[in-house]
């Protein structure tokens, strides 16, 4: 047995799908977009001055037609992450403004160059089955800010990604280079290598432009992914089971949307639940609250037959500290344990503000721990013990069996070097370094290693045109990071 | 004269009960209280508490808020009498607040509004998503002493350096402190974009706004 985590009884779950159906039928969604207010009118919701209420068919009719799995692809256009399977995927958290320093350990506004030593450690770690467009960097213009950070992740990995648009214009935009870089509509539509994050503003407003991305998404068949934010105690209720209300009704609205722009386009029941720190006034994503809310609001998307994604392992600690290792650990284990298809978070500190290379290699170990307890116990073989010990018998000589040496590394995960398990004195004679010393080693052996996959030159040609023509508009006269 | 009843006004505050505000308001004007004594002595030292408290992390922000909440409900009731008195709330000053284009967080504005409010400031909240030209318009027209900007997201951040630069353009930047504040706002974006201050959350924001204009809290 796989071991599951679930927070909501059936009749909590009953409980939460009903109140956020009857909040959409009765309060309503707020929806900006008027190609939205269209389509939902069209489909059977009242809109009236700018508000659109929901009728429960509608909305079965749309959870009816979401698709409950579909692929991510890589660069060379094999599956490669499974939205909706059994197992858990992690990809760095996105669009942060900072980087934590590797050489000061201060934070500093992220740049080019910082997006691409991240790209190039996330690339060659196994626990990231995706790439994030992970920062926004400060020298690129705001206005192709999301579309550049998309452009340089594309460019130096062969991962699927993560992603999203700052505005409906670049959504347009982001989808070209995309077509650009896998040769064309009809091949972004087949093997799609992103999925885009599309945020509904809490409470219950679809803006104009995620409107307008849900419905441009759809059409084309590239993947999206709802994240509802509802920040428990300020932007949402206080209690946990009242903000998962709220993101229920905030996710279907947004799926309503996109399912009736085209029917059975790949969506993800997606989210970055957060409590709301009433001494401060932020949302801590290291809170077990936190994590409490994702694994609950993807159990909803879960009971609907939907490949859902959350936002964890992200630490609200300002460097890499024994808070930002607890808060992931805790995390990690939660999001694989609740089933969440994708969680996104890694790397990041204080709040999401901040990307951090050397936590994303220590949090690759977590992550690593906790997809190995999400495996769970097995039984191998006829015997458990009694066919080892007839040929041990008492004197506990396991490690000269065949058995142990075929079998260790199926039953234990083996870390990297970040991971000490050295004697005192090993470590010592290791030059005594602590985690961070050793995460920031193993990144700039990662770096080290790198190598660009391969990209046929006309599509490296289609894309450098495409970009080089939206930096001209803006004033850049160059592509930083290339 | 009063005590007990200013000792239930503090309480009522505190509380964050805005009918028990109501009666106690209106009881002071049947007993022909100065409203402004009733502001200053009763509901005001409710407020200072709870942002005391709030500073030494025994009251949380929604102490703050329902307390801000409930000071708003005794002025409304006392405003009337001050202002058929001729007299008003002395003002400690003017600010124009609002969150930068492209950002529609309204949270952090809301409870730096609501305490600058509580602690005697005129406030005109312009709202979200507010363009650089309102911000301008606004300190144009109403001749503040602070502009506040909020900004919760690292994309919108640069509008707070866009309002700046055009209100140095429209030779307004002088007449004015401009504050920044928002979960990715720091003091080194503070000074790099050359605001005058920087508040960490709504109770340090109503301290740094009256140390740019160097007043004091009103007399309790």
């Amino acid at each position: 047995m796989r071991p599951h985590v679930t927070l909501l009884d059936e009749a909590l779950l009953a409980r939460i799908t009903g109140e956020a159906i009857t909040l959409l039928g009765e309060t309503g969604a707020r929806v900006q977009a008027p190609a939205a207010q269209a389509l939902l009118a069209d489909h059977g919701a009242t809109v009236a001055d700018g508000i659109a209420r929901f009728p429960e068919p509608m909305l079965r009719a749309a959870l009816a037609t979401a698709p409950p799995r579909f692929h991510l692809y890589d660069r060379a256009g094999a599956p490669a992450v499974e939205y909706g399977g059994e197992r858990s995927h992690f990809d760095p958290g996105s669009s942060c403004v900072n980087v934590l320093d590797p050489d000061t350990r201060a934070q500093r506004p992220a740049m080019a160059a910082d997006l691409v030593r991240l790209v190039q450690v996330a690339e060659g770690l196994p626990a990231y089955a995706a790439q994030s467009t992970a920062m926004v960097c400060d020298e690129i213009p705001q206005e192709i800010a999301d579309l550049y950070r998309l452009f340089l992740v594309l460019w130096y990995s062969g991962k699927p990604v993560v992603t999203g648009a700052f505005s409906a214009g670049t959504t347009r935009a982001m989808l070209a280079l995309l077509e650009a870089e896998c040769g064309g509509a009809a091949a972004l539509r087949a093997r799609p290598r992103a999925v885009f994050d599309v945020c509904p503003v809490p409470p219950l407003l679809w803006s104009d432009y995620a409107g307008e991305s849900l419905i441009l998404l759809a059409r084309a068949g590239v993947p999206a992914e709802i994240v509802s934010v509802p920040l428990a105690g300020a932007t949402a209720p206080v209690t946990l089971a009242g903000a998962v209300v709220q993101h229920t009704a905030e996710c279907l609205a947004g799926l309503a949307i996109h399912q009736h722009a085209a029917p059975g386009a790949p969506v993800v029941w997606g989210g970055a639940p957060a409590i709301f720190d009433m001494r401060t006034g932020n949302a801590p994503m290291g809170a077990i609250e936190t994590a409490m809310l994702n694994a609950a609001c993807s159990q909803v998307g879960r009971s609907f037959g939907l490949p859902t994604h959350g936002y964890l392992c992200g630490s609200d600690a300002k460097v890499v500290d024994a808070q930002a290792g607890l808060e992931t650990g805790m995390a990690a284990l939660t999001g694989v344990l609740a089933g969440i298809s994708m969680i996104s978070g890694a790397g990041m500190l204080d709040f999401l503000a901040c990307h951090s290379a050397e936590k994303l290699v220590l949090d690759a170990e977590a992550i690593a721990f906790a997809q190995r307890f999400g495996r769970g116990i097995e039984a191998r073989g006829e015997s458990l013990a009694l066919a080892m010990f007839a040929r041990t018998g008492r004197s506990g000589e396991f490690l000269k069996l065949k058995e142990t040496r075929n079998l260790f590394r199926e039953e234990q995960y083996l870390p990297s070097p970040v991971i000490d398990r050295a004697s005192l004195r090993g470590w010592q004679d290791a030059g005594a370094l602590d985690a961070f010393a050793r995460a920031r080693a193993r990144a700039d052996q990662l770096v080290a290693e790198y190598r660009r996959p391969a990209l046929a030159p006309e599509r490296e040609a289609a894309m450098l045109t495409l970009m080089r023509a939206e930096a001209a508009r803006v004033g850049l006269t160059t592509l930083p990071g290339t | 004269m009063h005590e007990e009843l200013f000792a239930a006004m503090r309480q009522s505050v505190i509380d964050g009960d805005p009918d028990e505000v109501r009666v106690l308001a209106q009881r002071a004007l049947a007993l022909g209280i100065d409203p402004l004594e009733a502001i200053n002595r009763g509901f005001v030292p409710g407020v200072t508490h709870v942002g005391e408290q709030f500073g030494l992390g025994e009251m949380f922000l929604p102490d703050l808020v329902l307390g801000g909440e409930a000071m708003k409900a005794a002025v409304a009731v006392l405003e009337p009498e001050l202002a058929r008195r001729g007299a008003q709330r002395e003002s400690l000053g003017t600010v124009v607040l609002g969150t930068v284009r492209g950002d529609i967080h309204e949270i952090g504005k809301t409870l730096v509004q609501t305490m600058l409010s509580a602690s005697g400031f005129q406030v005109h909240d312009l709202g979200v998503d507010v363009p650089v030209e309102r911000f301008v318009g606004a300190v144009r027209e109403l001749k503040p002493h602070v502009v506040g900007m909020s900004a919760l997201l690292t994309t919108t951040m640069p509008g707070q350096r866009l309002v700046i630069e055009a209100l140095e353009r429209e030779g307004l930047r002088q007449q004015v402190k401009v504050i920044v504040g928002g979960a990715p706002v720091s003091q080194g974006w503070a000074t790099e974009i050359g605001a005058d201050g920087y508040g960490e959350d709504a109770m340090r924001a109503v301290t740094l706004v009256k140390a740019l204009l160097g007043r004091e809290a009103p007399a309790a």
